[in-house]
Parts: C-alpha cells; sequence; structure tokens
C-alpha cells in the first residue's frame, strides 16, 4: 500500500519522553519532515536547548550539539562561520531563547547568521515544573505567580520576534502556531522556507511556533490547544514578520 | 480508498488525533497498551476521506495514512 | 627562519594562525584587544573567520559551536571576561571538546585594574567552571615561549580533546620582543570522529555533556580524570634554573614573575649567594615531583606571585611538609621588581 502520510526517516524510531499531546513532538516531527523533503539531513547539524527539548537529539536523525542554556544561537553561529556548508538549526524554548539567551538570539539575529532557529513558545518553563517564562500570559497561573502573572512587577509577555523584527538587518522572521490543522500546516511550510533560506544562502531565518504545555498548563492536551486559539492569540499575533523579499 | 494505521503501541492517548478529524473516525480505545495509555484506534474506517489531518496533528509519530488507488490532496504538507 | 619584532599579543594570535587554526572569536578586554585586532586583518587572507561576538558568554560558544562541528579554535580574553566563560568552558571539557583559550590576566577581584596580576591561578587550576574537571594550563614568561605554547596548546587540545589554557599577563601581551615562529604542521591522524560534520553514510554523532543516568555521568568524570592522569604523566613541563645542591633558597615562580626572579637570583649568585628557580610552565599538570626534588636541595622555599598568594598551595602540597614554604607577593598589578625580590630572597638567605 502506498502512503500518503508516512513516518519521516530523518526521525528515530523511538518513542519521545514528553508528555502526551505536547506539541514539542508535532514540531520535532515537522522538522525531521522538512530535513527530508530538501534532503538536507546529511548536512545538517542541529543544535539542543536546554528545556524540555533537552533530549531532541534522542528522536531527530541529524547530528547533534547541546548548549548550555540559551546560548545556542551562539554556538550555531560558531559553527556556521567554521564550516559554512553545513545547516545550522537550533531548537530553543521560550526560557532558552527569550529570557537567559535573549542577548545570544538577538545578537545572532542582528548579525544576520545564516541559520535556522526554532523558537517554541509555550509560555512557561516546562522542563523545571512550570514557573513563569518572560513569555507567559497576564493573569496566568504559574508555580512562581500562583496569583497570576501581575504585569504591574512582571512586566507583559516579551515578545521577541517583533523585537528582532524591528533590526535593519534583513531576516525571515514568523510567528506560527500549531493549534489546529490550518495553522500546523501553515507552520510547516514556515519552517521548510525557514530551511530554504539557509539552504539558498540567504539570511537569518526565525520560527516562532505557539506551543502547548499541557502539564504545566494544568489542561487536557485539546484545552490547551484551545487555550492558545482563545487566549495566546490575543497577545501574540500570528504572521510573517519580516521577509527578505521586503528588503 | 484511504486506510489510517495507527501503531497503538506508541500512542500516549492524548486524543489529538481524535479532535483533528473531521469525520469522527478514530476513538479512544477501552483498551490500554503496554505503556498504560487508552490507545488511539480507528472506530469508522470507511468514513475516512484520507485528508491527513489526525497524522499531522500527531505529536508522537503514531499515524500513517495507508492509500489504495489516487487520491486528491486539498492541501500539501 | 628569521627573528621578528613583535608585541605579544600579535604573537599570540599569529601563532595560532600558523597552528592552522582558522576560526577565532573574541569579545574586546584590556590589556588583550590586540589579538582581536590583529586577528580582523589577518584571518581574511588566510580565509579565516572571526566574529566579534556580543559578549564572553558569546565568544566562547561560539568557540564551543566551531569546537563540536572538528574545526580549531580558540578565543582570547582577559580575567573579568574569562570567568564569564567558564559556563561554556565546563561544557567543552564535559563534552571533550578540543579549544584553546587565551587569558591575559589583570589585576582583581571583580573589575579590578587593567595591569598585569597572577591572580587567575585558582580560576585557571580549580575553578573554572563547574564540574569535576581540569583545564590544561600554559603559563610562557615571554613572547617567544608564548608563540611556541599556543602551537603545542592547539596540539595538546586535539591529543586529549580537552580544552587548554594560555595564562599569561599584561607584561607578556604588551611587550615587544623577537619572535621565531617554528615550522609548524598539524599533526596526522587526528581523530575528528566525535565532529558533528553531517550524518552521511554514517549514525548521527551527538556532541553533549548531559548524562542523565548516574552510572553514564560518572563513566564520563572517569573518563576525564583518566585523560588528567594521563597528562600528569606525559605533559608536566617546567625549567630550573641554577638548581644546584644545598641552594640557600628554592624560588617557585611562573611567567613573567619567574623572568623577574631570575634577574634578582643571577645577581644574588654573582654575589656567592645559592638561589634556584623551578619554573612551572605547565600550571596543570602541575610540576610536583620536579618542586619536591628541587625543595629537598634547599635550604628554604619560597613561592613568588603576583597574587595574595594561589600557586603557594600547591607549592606547599608538593613539597609535602619536607620544607615551609614562604610566600612573597603582590598585587593590584603591581609588578615587584628584582631588587624587591632580591631584599626578599636576602632576608631568607640570612
Ligand atoms: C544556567 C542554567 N540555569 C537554569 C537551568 C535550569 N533550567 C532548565 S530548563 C529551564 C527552563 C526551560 O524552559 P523553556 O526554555 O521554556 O523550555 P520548555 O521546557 O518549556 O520546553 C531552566 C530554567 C539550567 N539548566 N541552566
Ligand atoms: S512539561 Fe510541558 S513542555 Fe515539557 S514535555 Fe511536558 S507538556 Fe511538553
Ligand atoms: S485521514 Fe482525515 S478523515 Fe481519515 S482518520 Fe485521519 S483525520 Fe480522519
Ligand atoms: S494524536 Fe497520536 S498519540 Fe495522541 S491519541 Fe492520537 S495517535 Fe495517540
Amino acid at each position: 500500500m502506498e502512503l500518503a502520510f508516512k513516518i519521516s526517516t530523518a526521525m528515530k524510531d523511538v518513542p519521545t519522553h514528553y508528555c502526551p499531546g505536547c506539541t514539542h513532538g508535532v514540531v520535532h516531527r515537522m522538522v525531521a519532515e522538512v530535513l527530508e523533503e530538501l534532503n538536507i539531513r546529511e548536512r545538517t547539524v542541529g543544535v539542543a536547548p536546554v528545556g524540555c527539548a533537552v533530549l531532541i537529539y534522542n528522536y531527530l536523525n541529524n547530528d547533534f550539539m547541546e548548549a548550555p542554556h540559551g546560548r545556542a544561537p551562539a554556538l550555531a553561529t560558531g559553527a556556521k562561520r567554521a564550516r559554512p556548508d553545513l545547516i545550522l538549526y537550533t531548537y530553543q524554548g521560550d526560557g532558552d531563547l527569550a529570557s537567559i539567551g535573549f542577548n545570544e538570539i538577538f545578537h545572532a539575529a542582528n548579525r544576520g547568521e545564516k541559520i535556522t532557529v526554532i523558537f517554541i513558545n509555550n509560555g512557561i518553563y516546562g522542563m523545571t515544573g512550570g514557573q513563569m517564562a518572560p513569555t507567559t500570559l497576564p493573569e496566568q497561573v504559574t508555580t512562581t505567580s500562583p496569583d497570576g502573572r501581575d504585569v504591574s512587577q512582571t512586566g507583559f509577555p516579551v515578545a521577541v520576534s517583533e523585537a528582532l523584527a524591528t533590526q535593519a538587518t534583513p531576516g525571515f522572521i514568523v510567528r506560527c502556531s500549531v493549534h489546529d490543522g490550518l495553522h500546523q500546516i501553515q507552520t510547516k511550510k514556515l519552517i521548510r522556507r525557514a530551511f530554504q533560506n539557509q539552504v539558498d544562502n540567504r539570511c537569518f531565518s526565525l520560527v516562532e511556533i505557539l506551543s502547548t504545555c499541557p502539564t504545566n498548563w494544568g489542561l487536557t492536551p485539546q484545552q490547551s490547544l484551545e487555550h492558545i486559539r482563545d487566549n495566546t492569540l490575543q497577545h501574540y499575533k500570528l504572521g510573517i514578520l519580516k521577509s527578505p523579499e521586503e528588503v | 480508498m484511504p486506510r489510517v494505521l495507527i501503531r497503538q503501541e506508541r500512542c500516549k492517548g492524548c486524543e489529538l488525533c481524535i479532535y483533528a478529524c473531521p469525520q469522527h473516525v478514530l476513538a479512544i480505545s477501552e483498551n490500554i497498551n503496554e505503556k498504560g495509555y487508552f490507545f488511539a484506534e480507528v472506530a469508522d474506517q470507511p468514513r475516512c476521506i484520507g485528508c491527513r489531518l489526525c497524522a499531522v496533528t500527531c505529536p508522537d509519530q503514531v499515524i500513517q495514512i495507508g492509500l489504495n488507488g489516487v487520491m486528491v490532496h486539498y492541501y500539501d504538507y | 627562519m628569521t627573528k621578528v619584532l613583535m608585541k605579544g599579543n600579535e604573537a599570540l594570535g599569529e601563532a595560532a594562525i600558523r597552528a592552522n587554526c582558522r576560526n577565532y572569536f573574541a569579545y574586546p578586554i584590556t590589556p588583550q584587544t590586540e589579538i582581536a585586532e590583529y586577528m580582523v586583518r589577518r584571518l581574511p587572507e588566510v580565509g579565516g573567520h572571526f566574529v566579534q561576538a556580543e559578549s564572553e558568554l558569546g565568544a566562547v560558544n561560539m568557540v564551543y559551536g566551531a569546537a563540536a562541528v572538528g574545526e580549531r579554535v580558540f578565543t582570547s580574553s582577559s580575567s573579568p571576561g574569562v570567568a564569564l566563560m567558564s559556563e561554556a568552558i565546563s561544557y567543552l571539557a564535559g563534552s571533550q571538546l578540543p579549544a584553546v583559550l587565551i587569558n591575559i590576566v589583570r589585576g582583581g577581584p571583580g573589575l579590578g585594574g587593567i595591569l598585569p596580576a597572577q591572580s587567575d591561578y585558582f580560576m585557571a587550576t580549580k575553578a573554572g567552571g563547574h564540574g569535576d574537571f581540569r583545564l590544561l594550563v600554559l603559563a610562557p614568561a615571554g613572547v617567544q615561549e608564548a608563540a611556541d605554547l599556543v602551537m603545542d596548546a592547539f596540539d595538546l587540545a586535539d591529543k586529549y580533546r580537552n580544552p587548554v589554557m594560555i595564562i599569561g599577563d599584561g607584561m607578556i601581551g604588551q611587550m615587544m620582543e623577537p619572535v621565531e615562529f617554528r615550522e609548524y604542521n598539524t599533526p596526522e591522524g587526528i581523530d575528528r570522529s566525535y565532529a558533528n560534520t553531517g550524518a552521511k553514510d554514517r549514525p548521527p554523532t551527538i556532541v553533549k555533556s548531559l548524562f542523565l543516568d548516574p552510572q553514564q555521568l560518572e563513566n564520563n568524570n572517569l573518563e576525564l580524570l583518566a585523560k588528567y592522569r594521563l597528562m600528569e604523566q606525559h605533559e608536566i613541563r617546567f625549567e630550573e634554573y641554577a638548581v644546584t645542591d644545598k641552594m640557600d633558597v628554592l624560588v617557585v615562580s611562573y611567567g613573567m614573575m619567574a623572568r623577574i626572579c631570575k634577574t634578582a637570583i643571577d645577581e644574588l649568585n654573582q654575589e656567592g649567594h645559592r638561589v634556584g628557580i623551578v619554573r612551572p610552565i605547565t600550571l596543570f599538570p602541575f610540576p610536583s615531583s620536579a618542586i619536591y626534588k628541587a625543595a629537598a636541595r634547599a635550604r628554604k622555599v619560597i613561592a613568588i606571585e603576583m597574587s595574595t598568594g594561589q600557586m603557594v598551595e600547591d607549592v606547599r602540597l608538593a613539597v609535602r611538609g619536607r620544607r615551609a614554604v614562604q610566600f612573597y607577593g603582590r598585587t593590584g598589578g603591581i609588578v615587584p621588581t628584582p631588587a624587591e625580590i632580591r631584599q626578599q630572597l636576602l632576608k631568607l638567605i640570612k
């Protein structure tokens, strides 16, 4: 029987450690599918974050290095500069990228490093058990904002993609979501473009993906997707924030 | 004819595929797999239109869609 | 090969290029910024890559990335910058990557000053980051030696798959001396099978220091330990000068400080005293047994450093209580003069 949808060969055939319904798995699979479709797996090097995706190298079937918390864009910079023929991508959570690693991502983007960044924004620190992230929504309850995020004390959710997009350096910066089929299909396309940009030696590319953390949000997987639709999207607008075609 | 192939042993029972399916083809089994999850299963195969949305949403590479004959796909994936 | 007159900082950079290193990432800090200024001109001539990083964290993590794809790479900084780098230095050691790090030490703590010091001995040899690891630490006492040691550092880093640190002080960085760059060939057969070069016709490589299973983590630590033991067997370097039987005083001192001590020692010995010096060139592995043996031939032992006393602790361990080890040091960027050292030594001789 022909397969209209098959398991990507860029994915190792092992179960993941992710909680049931966590969209980390969805994005992993999309990245793997893109590596396979663009036929670049054999020259691709990933940079793993610190966060729930720290073990991503157990799941994707390409070379990997593991970064200190937040530093993945710097590792990718060093690797890409030293070996421009390789395809470099980082896969980072919002604690990793938007908090401890803001400086690294900002300057990698501003230097226009020809790398691809997959940025998982689930609005919380998943791995450490559900603390507030810079991206946590106002009023959202986390273990370190037990009465809900108080914006008068902790500020509003950080919009990294907008911050990067305001800089003059050309780049491809988009925000998308995986909360339903339509958006999942769009996300996959944007991930493909983000890698294609690098294949074409074009520009820095970052795909911010609104994701879920059912476990620490205290919601079922399906409720979590609905939470993105009903709440997260109020604070984080989807779209192409910057594209190299503009410049 | 499309055919939904579910690797039950890999399913975590998150139910995302069930909500994603526009045709109510899938359901959660009354049995559990080795890992202790109530896994997804095909409840009504003939209703399946092969849209692949269940597979696109599955975080755990559980679902593949088989195909007999020609099939028009309304979206690239 | 001809000699060229070069500033220490530039010689460090040139030596790296001659050692076929093509990648350098750094963030400016006095007193070593000339290395970056030199490299930015020199690297493009040889097809190399330089990025002025956003911080020392950025710089050292770029080093980590380049090392992970199997390329020779180095960075340079000075004390506060190296402190910031300690995060990734630990990762480099844990994931067993070769890299060369240069610390042109300035006085601390805190922002301290910009003048020469040796106050980072602890940081280089004991506490360059978290976890159970060591750097191989080389301490040159002049521009020529600095250039030679940079070349050796790349080979040693590859041989042990471990970061190697060159530790100098602002004097080495700033002074001009004639240098002769020796003919250099990269050793054959360096094993790069660990590197991330693309999983073509082979399973993926994973460069990592995360071992959630305690037994695996202990195994990794034991692997590291085995390398450090090998370094102790094969890589200890030191210089003995005027070490004789029945010395009045044995001096232990490293780097430029040792050079100043030698001037004082020459004077004293011409006057009929018997003073010798052991100058550790590798700070890790430390030449303990050479110091032990030399100490046995001296009445008194003194460690002299530009710090309030850091290496002296290792000297005391090395002599194993056989002699009391005295200490003399200046800090803050004050470099003791030969006359000052001479006075200190005379006090001991009496
Ligand atoms: C230097 C450092 N500080 C803190 C931690 C602890 N830590 C591990 S993961 C994490 C947060 C990760 O959150 P995020 O990036 O949002 O990823 P998620 O787990 O949500 O996918 C933190 C703070 C660490 N490993 N290293
Ligand atoms: S803790 Fe949250 S982010 Fe981490 S695997 Fe579980 S659901 Fe996913
Ligand atoms: S392919 Fe479409 S119709 Fe068939 S089970 Fe999956 S989601 Fe339902
Ligand atoms: S989406 Fe995947 S893991 Fe979740 S229930 Fe369906 S088949 Fe199982």
